[in-house]
């Protein structure tokens, strides 16, 4: 039995108090609630040894304070991280000593802890409060907005934040599933998968195909090494990835959802797990959903570790049980896909966009980003840089002002060289071209895609060579082997970039080299193959004198390549 | 009954809850292989008559994916992540200390049954470059340096305590099963 939108309403006010604390920024006031990041890399620097400590110190001191685990900040680098609110006080790399002290000092005695303070990499002196923090200052977090801000295992705190509310709108309001499909389209959402397809359009291809039966799938194989926003979206907000699954499944007259996720996020996959039992049990998932007369349920299919499963086609093949091999398309998904039926393939951030665009029309939405890339869109940040982590910037921004100011630019004494965007199927940026402002098409220009949002920053310690070789490699192992020229032709690209970086190649070899990652492209059947050769053929480029260096002066300029080091 | 028998029963009440899902193969097989350690031709095959597939398709799923093991695994198993931000960040040379250290090559199993070394995808936390899972635990900021001391920490100390008793029981086939030395 579903609750009814005045329920929902009731479940809204009694939790807003405790999550409108958390957003006064910048204050200090007797501290009521600890936020602790319990997200992958933070885990791993001790969060959860952080969050269970700090309940114990609480305990022990008799405080009343509480403790509530949250998803990702973004700011992955500072792990493992603690917020105290009201005020947003924040404390990062906390050692095992870091939670008595937060509790004795801060908690009980109301003074701050100057030595786990963030102190600014620039030299800039202390920031006390979360907002103070330059990495978030070029930021507009949309997506991300209630990361870091609520308690992604509590479905209320998700509700407190107007959660579900976009979801009662379409369903309550007298407008029909066309005029959803209407509003996604004015808003010019784009598919964050990386290709950009404009999202309203599939749903509006999906909508219009005939059948009682229609499915709904979350693409969370997010295979691209180096990215890491959906497995962040997924810990940190996994409902609003099922309301915006609701909506399209809403707008196009599906019944049932699968949510794919690669099996290397277990966090990822347990939070999902929770918040789906969640929602079924408040009845905002089954049958009869917000006392309207749409059912919707969502389950989960779990990748089991391959990267072209992302590809919509083979993901469609693992998600029914079957090794994960593509097809010809068309027919495209919308047309033909699970069990042959329409089916809307959506990436997790495109979802998540959803619930917003709803709640708040589409013209706000198509206000943020550029002409053609309408809103923001989430980066991870690794590789040779100082700020890593998670971003979420307006479309529009130039690379440099992500590198450089969101960043802080490379470790001292060091030179960026590059910055590789879009993964294995991606490209190299070199530094010169870094003002290139992030949009689909403006990235294409440069030789390189969008992407999933994985940006690696390369520096003068990095070989070009060698990169193109490492992900050369992912694609060979990578492949599903059911074209020639991807199953064998990337082998031999791999073979002579090895000769190369071994000192032993010629300059025939570059020119086979270049020919050949044309043909691969050329030879493909699904996108894994037609883009594998792109790491080469970017970084042929714009870094040929690496290439030349190789093989004529059998020297690595950036002394990586171990058999060139004299 | 013993272990095995009874692992038997509670892969056919999954296969009964998952069988007829989409994907649920997949879900299944990572349920066996929670169970028994690894994919053995024997669970394929009780698989496959069990969920009335042919035993060549449940095979060509269980060697298309990279998660599933069909050889037996370590008390150890050591993944080096090998995604771009590790591997910028040198993780290349970390593996190779793995491979002189326990004297294996990637994929292979220690004779003594300690360790299994394997590479991972991406997982995610590309902020902790380079990194690795040794079991469930994630080990970040490595050099080449830490590889030493944490081979002796899991050799003296055998899986984290933290991790759940399903999970001890996935990277600990049963003493019969050890691996043997891989034939070279």
């Amino acid at each position: 039995m579903s609750i009814s939108v005045s329920d929902l309403q009731e479940i809204r006010e009694r939790h807003r108090p405790q999550i409108e604390e958390r957003l006064q920024d910048g204050r200090l006031a007797p501290p009521t609630q600890v936020l602790v990041c319990t997200s992958t890399a933070c885990r791993s620097s001790g969060g959860e040894q952080l969050f269970k400590a700090l309940r114990r110190e609480i305990k022990n001191l008799g405080l009343d304070v509480r403790v509530v685990k949250t998803g990702c900040y973004g700011f992955c680098g500072l792990g493992s991280v603690a917020v105290v609110h009201p005020g947003a006080v924040l404390y990062c790399n906390i050692d095992e000593n870091g939670a008595g002290n937060i509790a004795r000092t801060h908690l009980r005695d109301g003074r701050l802890v100057q030595n786990l303070l963030y102190r600014s990499m620039n030299g800039e002196g202390n920031r006390n409060f979360l907002h103070e923090i330059p990495f978030f200052e070029k930021q507009q977090r949309v997506v991300l907005d209630n990361s870091g801000l609520i308690d992604p295992e509590d479905i209320n705190e998700y509700i407190a934040r107007d959660g579900y509310f976009a979801l009662a709108e379409v369903l309550r309001s007298r407008a029909g599933p066309a005029d959803v499909v209407d509003a996604v389209r004015r808003s010019g959402l784009r598919g964050r998968g990386g290709a950009g397809f404009p999202t309203g359009e599939k749903w509006f291809f999906a909508a219009a195909q005939e059948g009682p039966e229609k499915y709904i799938i979350c693409n969370a194989d997010e295979g691209d090494p180096g990215a890491f926003m959906d497995r962040s979206i997924l810990e940190g907000n996994p409902h609003a990835v099922l309301e915006g699954m609701l909506i399209a499944g809403y707008a196009v007259g599906a019944q049932e959802g699968y949510v794919y996720v690669r099996a290397e996020y277990p966090l990822a996959v347990k939070r999902l797990e929770i918040a789906i039992r969640q929602a079924q049990k408040l009845g905002l998932l089954g049958k009869g959903i917000l006392g309207s007369d749409f059912d919707f349920d969502v389950d989960i299919a779990l990748g089991a570790g391959a990267f072209v499963c992302g590809e919509e086609t083979a993901l469609l093949r693992s998600a029914m049980g079957f090794r994960g091999e593509p097809r010809v398309r068309p027919p495209y998904p919308v047309e033909k896909g699970l069990y042959d039926k329409p089916t809307i393939i959506n990436n997790v951030e495109t979802l998540a966009n959803v619930p917003a665009i709803i709640r708040n029309g589409p013209e706000w939405f198509a206000a943020m980003g550029t002409e053609g890339s309408k809103g923001t869109k989430i980066f991870s940040l690794a590789g040779q840089i100082k700020n890593t982590g998670l971003i979420e910037v307006p479309m529009g921004i130039s690379l440099a002002d992500i590198v450089y100011d969101i960043g802080a630019g490379p470790p001292p004494g060091r030179r960026i060289k590059a910055v590789q965007t879009g993964g294995p199927s991606g490209g190299a940026v070199p530094a010169e071209l870094l003002d290139v402002p992030v949009d689909y098409e403006s990235l294409q220009a440069v030789g390189t895609i969008m992407g999933s949002g994985g940006l690696i920053v390369l520096d003068n310690t990095d070989c070009m060579v060698d990169l193109a070789k490492f992900y050369m490699q992912f694609a060979a192992h990578e492949s599903c082997g059911a074209c020639t020229l991807c199953r064998v032709g990337v082998v031999h690209v791999v073979d002579i970039l090895e000769r190369i970086t071994q000192g032993e190649g010629t300059l025939d070899d570059l020119q086979e080299l270049e020919e050949l990652a044309y043909d691969v492209r050329d030879a493909s059947l699904c996108g894994l193959g037609q883009t594998a050769a792109n790491p080469v053929l970017s970084t042929m480029k714009y870094f040929w004198d690496e290439y030349l260096a190789h093989v004529r002066d059998r020297r690595c300029p950036a002394g990586v390549c171990n058999a060139l080091s004299h | 009954m013993n272990v095995e028998e009874r692992n038997y029963l509670v892969l056919d009440k999954i296969i009964e809850r998952y069988g007829d899902r989409p994907g649920g193969l997949i879900r299944v097989l990572y349920k066996a292989q929670e169970l028994f350690g690894y994919l053995s031709r024997d669970v394929q095959t009780h698989v496959a008559e069990k969920m009335c597939l042919p035993v060549g398709h449940v095979h060509g799923v269980a060697t298309f994916y990279s998660q599933f093991v069909t050889a037996p695994q370590g008390k150890n198993v050591v993944r080096v992540c090998m995604g771009t931000a590790c591997y910028v960040k040198n993780a290349q040379d970390i593996l190779n200390r793995f491979r002189e250290l326990l004297g294996v090559e990637p994929d292979e199993t220690t004779a003594d049954g300690l360790f299994t070394l394997r590479t991972t995808r991406c997982i995610g936390a590309c902020s902790l470059a380079p990194l690795l899972t040794v079991n469930e635990s994630v080990h970040g900021h490595l050099s080449v340096y830490d590889v030493a001391r944490l081979v002796d920490r899991y050799r003296k100390e055998g899986p984290d305590e933290e991790v759940s008793p399903v999970e001890h029981k996935r990277q600990r086939p049963a003493r019969d099963q050890r691996a043997a030395p891989p034939p070279n």
